[in-house]
């Protein structure tokens, strides 16, 4: 099976204090870390998954900056066999629709059987997968959390509210967006990394991929982020300070009056 | 003026709460907005929902199909694209039925998408100004949404204040019809129920839920300690079930469980919306996190900044020597 699987580098929330920029119109990006979409790394790991099982070759794919490099060799260092850079100033500022008509001008470029992407990425939308699909018109399901391929057709569970999971049977080719928790993704060494260090990244702009310029990027977009703030949300939490002794007194008394000793 | 369409998904012949939020939703991106609301399904359980919706809405539209018996995103987005007229504005939650029918819909209206809207800022001329979060919630961020060729937008369920049922007296549309051609190449198959665990954490008057902030799996220990302590029990967000450190039953949140305790102490948690959205009932949150900017800190009624792994213990005693 030829699988194609969609990542996105990331800030990373756990490792970072996100503050605003002095005008307040952006993230301060100095001193953020980045790394892959934690969705993603379910996504490639799974794919991998089903290759070792019914043979094939995996590709990780992304739409970014010369940064962006550094995530597609991650994913190739756990296993992906190729790796696409799309890339181009004309890319900057697209919203969800910008990114996936520039995935479709790939993808219509190669033949996979199954196109990946994760359930969602830093800005929280979920979207890219959906799109992605309905440009391809090629069947999606969101969510998933189980795959069992078959011949011509795959079984997938999509995990839903409580927990739930519904099965659905769908042909292929077809998009699918991965959830967390789907499999355990493998670790990657140093080792891992430096094994793909010179493995040749294909980079392509918007002229190799015969795409209007003004379809894509902050031009193209029909959503566009405006700025970044902090809410005012009225009193927020009730600090506690003082050394853990005191803390720990003051939450004791709260902690009595509420129920919770 | 606007007209808006308001996409209400149901189960078991019960509109979901969304039904009220979406009037409200509507009002503050057009006061004027005429407001349709939108069902599919099919039956007794369709027709009985879309005849409540009449006392919320002024109109409603019911697509009656047996195809759409259960919620297949792919059939219900079909259907939508057949009914529903060019440059139209629909609201969907954003739920997992959402998120899988949205984005797809959007291509196929040739609409502009915003997902996971909590606040709407006004329109001016055809462009929409919400508001929503990024990054877990560590910030805030205002989208313009273009809406002259329509939109759907996802919209997060409890954002906005519920409307209750007034006396809209509306009338039910019956579109069934226009529906067209519904065949998919996805299948639905049927539901698998979660797994029951051996431990039931709605039942427990007070939580200690564990987050990624515990760090590794044998620090759980110290949780669980703690729990002890207070007579609680260990509930967790998803990461530390995706870990497979703790069973899926003790996962608190929209993908897990609902619980509604008088206490909950979110330790390493840094307050998600899917993970909040199964905090219900009001309890008194503690939130301990070593991030002092953790969107957590916006919902709990005590902060506390510490790491988690020395506070437990030292909690864990001072409660024991009581
Ligand atoms: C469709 C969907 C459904 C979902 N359903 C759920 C759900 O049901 N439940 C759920 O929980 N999530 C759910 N999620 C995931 C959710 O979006 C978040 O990713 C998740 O809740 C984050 O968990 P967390 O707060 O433990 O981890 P993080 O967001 O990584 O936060 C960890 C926090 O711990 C703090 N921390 C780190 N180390 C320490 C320390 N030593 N001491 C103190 N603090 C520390 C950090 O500052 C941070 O604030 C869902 C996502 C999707 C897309
Ligand atoms: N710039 C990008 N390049 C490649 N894939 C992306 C990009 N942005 C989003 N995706 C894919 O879409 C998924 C969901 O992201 P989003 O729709 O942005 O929430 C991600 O997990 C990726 O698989």
């Amino acid at each position: 099976m030829e699988i194609l699987v969609c990542v996105k580098r990331v800030p990373d929330t756990a490792e970072n204090e996100f503050e605003l920029n002095s005008s307040g119109n952006d993230l301060d990006r100095d001193d953020l870390v980045y790394s892959v979409n934690e969705w993603d790394n379910y996504a490639v790991e799974e794919a991998i998954q089903i290759v070792d099982k019914v043979g094939g070759s995996v590709t990780v794919i992304t739409v970014g900056d010369d940064e962006s490099e550094e995530v597609l060799r991650r994913e190739m260092a756990m296993g992906a066999n190729h790796g696409i850079l799309l890339t181009d100033d004309a890319f900057e500022g697209s919203d969800g629709k910008g990114i996936a008509t520039i995935l479709k001008a790939e993808v219509e470029k190669g033949s996979y059987d199954l196109i990946l992407s994760g359930a969602q990425a830093d800005e929280g939308a979920g979207q890219v997968g959906g799109m992605l699909a309905a440009m391809l018109d090629m069947p999606y399901a969101s969510l998933v959390n189980k795959i069992e391929p078959g011949d011509g057709k795959i079984v997938v569970g999509r995990e839903i509210e409580g927990g739930n999971q519904e099965m659905n049977e769908m042909d292929l080719p077809c998009v699918l967006s991965i959830q967390t928790g789907i499999n355990e993704p493998r670790y990657v060494g140093i080792r891992g990394i430096r094994k793909v260090a010179s493995v040749e990244i294909p980079e392509k702009s918007a002229s190799d991929l015969g795409i209007d310029a003004a379809s894509v990027g902050s031009e193209g977009a029909l959503t566009k982020r405006v700025d970044y703030f902090v809410p005012d949300l009225g009193d927020g939490a009730e600090m506690l300070e003082g050394s853990t002794d005191e803390i720990i007194e003051k939450l004791i008394e709260k902690l009595k009056a509420k129920g919770g000793l | 003026m606007t007209h808006i369409y308001a996409y209400i998904p149901f189960s078991n012949g019960a509109a979901e709460d969304v039904a009220m939020e979406f009037s409200s939703a509507a009002k503050k991106i057009d006061e004027g907005a005429a407001v349709t609301a939108v069902l599919t399904g099919s039956g007794a359980d369709l027709e009985k929902v879309a005849q409540e919706m009449t006392s919320l809405y002024a109109e409603v539209i019911k697509i009656d199909n047996a195809d759409m018996a259960y919620p297949n995103a792919e059939v219900v987005r079909k259907a939508l694209v057949a009914v529903l007229p060019t440059g139209a504005v629909l609201l969907v939650p954003h739920t997992t039925f959402g998120m899988d029918l949205g984005p797809g819909l959007s291509v196929r209206m040739d609409a502009a998408y915003a997902a996971d809207i909590i606040d709407f800022e006004g329109m001016d001329a055809t462009t929409l100004k919400g508001v929503r979060q990024e990054l877990g919630g560590a910030v805030s961020t205002h989208v313009t949404i273009d809406v002259a060729s329509g939109a759907v937008i996802t919209i997060r369920p409890g954002a906005f204040a519920p409307v209750e049922g007034g006396a809209a007296g509306g009338c039910v549309i019956d579109k069934s019809g226009d529906a067209g051609d519904l065949s998919t190449n996805r299948k639905f198959l049927e539901l698998v129920e979660a797994e029951v665990g051996d431990v039931d954490i709605t039942k427990s008057d007070v939580l200690v839920s564990i987050g990624r902030g515990i760090e590794d799996e044998d620090n759980i220990e110290v949780a669980q300690e703690l729990a002890e302590a207070m007579n609680a029990v260990v509930s967790c967000s998803r990461p530390i079930v995706d870990a497979k450190w703790l069973e899926k039953s003790r996962q608190v949140g929209t993908s897990g469980q609902t619980v509604k305790p008088k206490v909950y102490m979110a330790m390493g948690i840094s307050g998600s919306f899917q993970h909040m959205g199964g905090v219900k009932g009001n309890p008194f949150i503690v939130a301990v996190n070593k991030n002092p900017k953790a969107p957590i800190f916006q919902v709990a009624d005590v902060g506390i900044v510490e790491d988690i792994l020395d506070f437990m213990p030292e909690l864990a005693e001072a409660v024991n020597d009581l």
